[in-house]
């Protein structure tokens, strides 16, 4: 019989499929907004198993101790930031310290709980005044010929020292298994440090190591930019007729000239032949983007439109493209255009962006992005990774304060950048992730801003 | 009788002769009567005193000029002018001096001392007085901020609300009563947003000011500009009341 409460299952499963659709296109649907794509490192590629072995001691003394300890830890972190190693913690490595080829057992680095592809090891001594090191690089899946390198290393005997061989002995591993891209152990950043009322110019190492003073004006300086060949450092600083382009010598260890002029200059970008600056002028009454030689000379002007327009930065595989920003609509946009000033295309599509860097491969733009802003709105500005040919973004920094300045590192896999938890300006420090947004750490105390990372 | 013939020859006799002559009379010159080596010094006649004479031309000159000094002694043996020293018995010599200076000359001699005088004087300029301070010239602070407002943006603008063409207005009028004062016009803005994009805005604030005041007739070249962005702020508070204190192009005396 016809029971009329019972529904035929064929309307059960029409509901059910209905709701399944629904379902589908709101998955769908959130995925599309998201638009996500991958940078390098999370392409999914697999990352090298590398054990790095303390190093055995070739002579025994306190100082070998000190010095040794630092080598050790510092090439442990070279190769566990480099982002291309999968690096075995110390607690699952074999317990012998090899000092030569001939005392390795390279099976017992490669079965398990290492398991590893490579092995790092080597011996560290002073003798007399000098730090002698000798690092190898061995291949654990090949016992027959395992050697991949032998690095002999001679060096007045420092802390410095120690920890500047770690650098060179890490960046010839990089090279070796990265296929041929500049390891990144012996880079520097360039840096404004808040000094009470005033900011200078600071540089460390890319790991936050040997923080020292640039610039001694007394004033406020900003946007420290170092030329390709490390040579030069580009900034603005505040003079008694406003803000003007200086330059610092780093090879004299002063300051040299740079051509002056009238109006507020800033934010000073090296294109990559290293022979001319972008910077932004207001010397015609509105800040625009204007191109020059290193020394100030032979000025240009590139863009024209009424609005601030700031914060150029070069594309720095081809030279013939910049990167800036401009308020012409309002709200300041990331834009980018020829180095002749055509061919202006509009990147962002609301918000507050500003901030930009251009990745060393050309494909990739970091900047900082607020993209609730407005008055009453709980802006949040974090950093993102734009890819230029199809303008999807990433956002790579959540939920931790005001983030602001981006800077690639040479490699390409690494972003330093500046942080605030509770919004301060003063509070500032400088922060470094991989550049899908994983590993972050601190590499400053409070105090410190606007990172640049060098180009080698 | 002797018959003694002389029998020496007539040469002889003659050169004999001429000996006798001779010896008697000498060869030689005529000797005067005085042998002066054996005369003894002169008896000293009273030494005559020297005299000097010291001219000077021009003897009145401006500062940096030069002028020629002249002068002449007689019977004496060292002459030595204050100021240039031992000279010349007779000479020339030129000088700037850089004031009024009395030339002295002595000359000394084995009768004596002499002396000359000259003077020359040199027109120093006055050095002109300093200009009087400028706050004398340009008013009072005080005054100065009560009738020349600083203007208020909104965010992230730069253009002139509409309550400002009133301030301008005001502020116009002030500069035009008084002429000498000049105005350096800073532009600031709230410590949100970043500090690039801040300088360039806060530039644009400042020249929005400037521009106003430049359309209400304020000579152009009377307005100075400079931007602090975020750098510099007028009171740190997290609140809109503090971030629109500081979205500000503020006007001062520039001195």
């Amino acid at each position: 019989m016809h029971s009329p409460q019972r529904k035929p299952p064929i309307r059960h499963a029409q509901r059910y499929c209905l709701g399944a659709f629904f379902l589908l296109f709101a998955c769908v649907s959130v995925f599309h907004a998201q638009d996500t794509f991958k940078t390098e490192t999370s392409s999914g590629v697999t990352n090298i198993r590398i054990a790095v072995a303390d190093f055995k001691p070739s002579s025994s003394d306190t100082q070998t101790d000190g010095f040794k300890r630092t080598f050790d830890t510092t090439l442990y972190a070279d190769l566990a930031n480099a982002g291309i190693f999968d690096i075995v913690s110390k607690s699952l490595l074999p317990q012998s310290t090899p000092g030569t080829p001939a005392e390795i057992n390279v099976q017992q680095w490669s079965v398990a709980p290492a398991s590893a592809a490579m092995v790092v090891f080597g011996s560290f001594g002073i003798q007399g005044s000098k730090i002698v090191c000798n690092g190898f690089l061995f291949d654990a899946k090949n016992l027959q010929y395992p050697q991949v390198l032998a690095k002999q290393y001679n060096e007045d005997a420092s802390e410095d020292s120690a920890r500047q061989i770690a650098h060179r002995f890490a960046d010839e591993i990089i090279f070796r298994l990265s296929g041929g891209s500049q390891g990144i152990a012996e880079s520097k950043i360039y840096y404004v440090k808040i000094t009470g009322a005033d900011k200078e110019i600071w540089q460390m190492d890319y790991d936050g190591a040997n923080q020292q003073p640039l610039t001694h004006l007394g004033t406020v300086s900003l946007s420290p930019r170092i030329s390709p060949d490390s040579t030069r450092l580009a900034f603005s600083s505040l003079g008694k007729d406003g803000f003007q382009i200086r330059m610092y010598s780093l090879v004299l260890g002063r300051m040299v000239n740079f051509q002056g002029v009238g109006g507020t200059n800033l934010s000073p970008a090296w294109a990559p032949n290293g022979k001319e600056i972008a910077y932004s002028s207001s010397r015609s009454g509105d800040p625009e983007i204007w191109i020059s030689d290193a020394n100030g000379a032979l000025a240009r002007r590139i863009t024209s439109f009424r609005g601030p327009d700031v914060s150029p930065v070069y594309n720095p595989r081809t030279g013939s493209q910049i990167a800036w920003i401009s308020g012409r609509t309002g709200l300041p946009q990331l834009y980018i255009m020829d180095t002749d000033g055509s061919a202006i295309q509009r990147m962002t599509d609301g918000g507050y962006a500003t901030s930009v860097s251009w990745s060393p491969n050309g494909q990739f733009l970091a900047f900082a992005w607020d993209r609730k802003y407005g008055p009453g709105a709980p802006g949040g500005q974090d950093i993102y990774v734009m890819e230029i040919a199809t303008k999807r973004w990433i956002q790579l920094t959540h939920d931790g304060g005001r983030c602001d300045f981006p800077s690639w590192s040479p490699d390409g896999r690494h972003i330093v950048y500046a942080n605030t938890a509770d919004g301060k300006a003063g509070h500032m420090k400088i922060m470094t992730m991989l550049a899908d947004g994983t590993q972050k750490r601190a590499l400053t105390g409070p105090g410190a801003d606007m990172p640049n990372w060098s180009w080698k | 009788m002797i018959a003694v013939q002389i029998k020496f020859p007539r040469a002889l006799v003659l050169v004999a002769t001429f000996v006798a002559l001779g010896a008697v009379t000498g060869c030689h010159k005529k000797a005067s009567g005085v042998n002066p080596s054996t005369l003894g010094p002169a008896p000293a006649a009273p030494a005559t005193a020297p005299t000097a004479t010291i001219t000077a031309d021009p003897l009145a000159i401006d500062l940096g000029q030069s002028v020629v000094l002249n002068w002449r002694s007689q019977n004496a043996t060292s002459v030595t002018i204050d100021g240039i020293g031992d000279v010349n018995l007779n000479g020339t010599q030129t000088v700037s001096p850089s004031n009024s200076t009395n030339f002295h000359l002595t000359a000394k001699g084995d009768g004596g001392t002499a002396e000359a005088n000259v003077r020359v004087t040199v027109r120093v300029p006055v050095a002109p007085t300093a200009p009087a301070p400028a706050v004398a010239d340009m008013g009072s602070e005080a005054a100065f901020h009560q009738n020349v407002k600083d203007i208020f943006f909104d965010y992230d603008s730069y253009d002139l609300r509409p309550d400002a063409a009133t301030s301008v207005a005001a502020a116009a009028a002030y500069l035009a009563a008084h002429p000498s004062i000049k105005v350096v016009i800073g532009g600031y803005c709230d410590d949100r947003g970043s500090a690039e994009y801040n300088l360039a805005l806060g530039e644009n604030r400042a020249n929005a000011a400037r521009t106003a005041l430049v359309s209400a007739g304020v000579p152009a070249s009377r307005l100075r500009v400079i931007s602090y962005g975020k750098e510099k702020q007028f009171c740190t508070e997290e609140d809109e009341s503090c971030w629109q204190q500081n979205r500000r192009a503020q006007f001062s005396l520039d001195r």
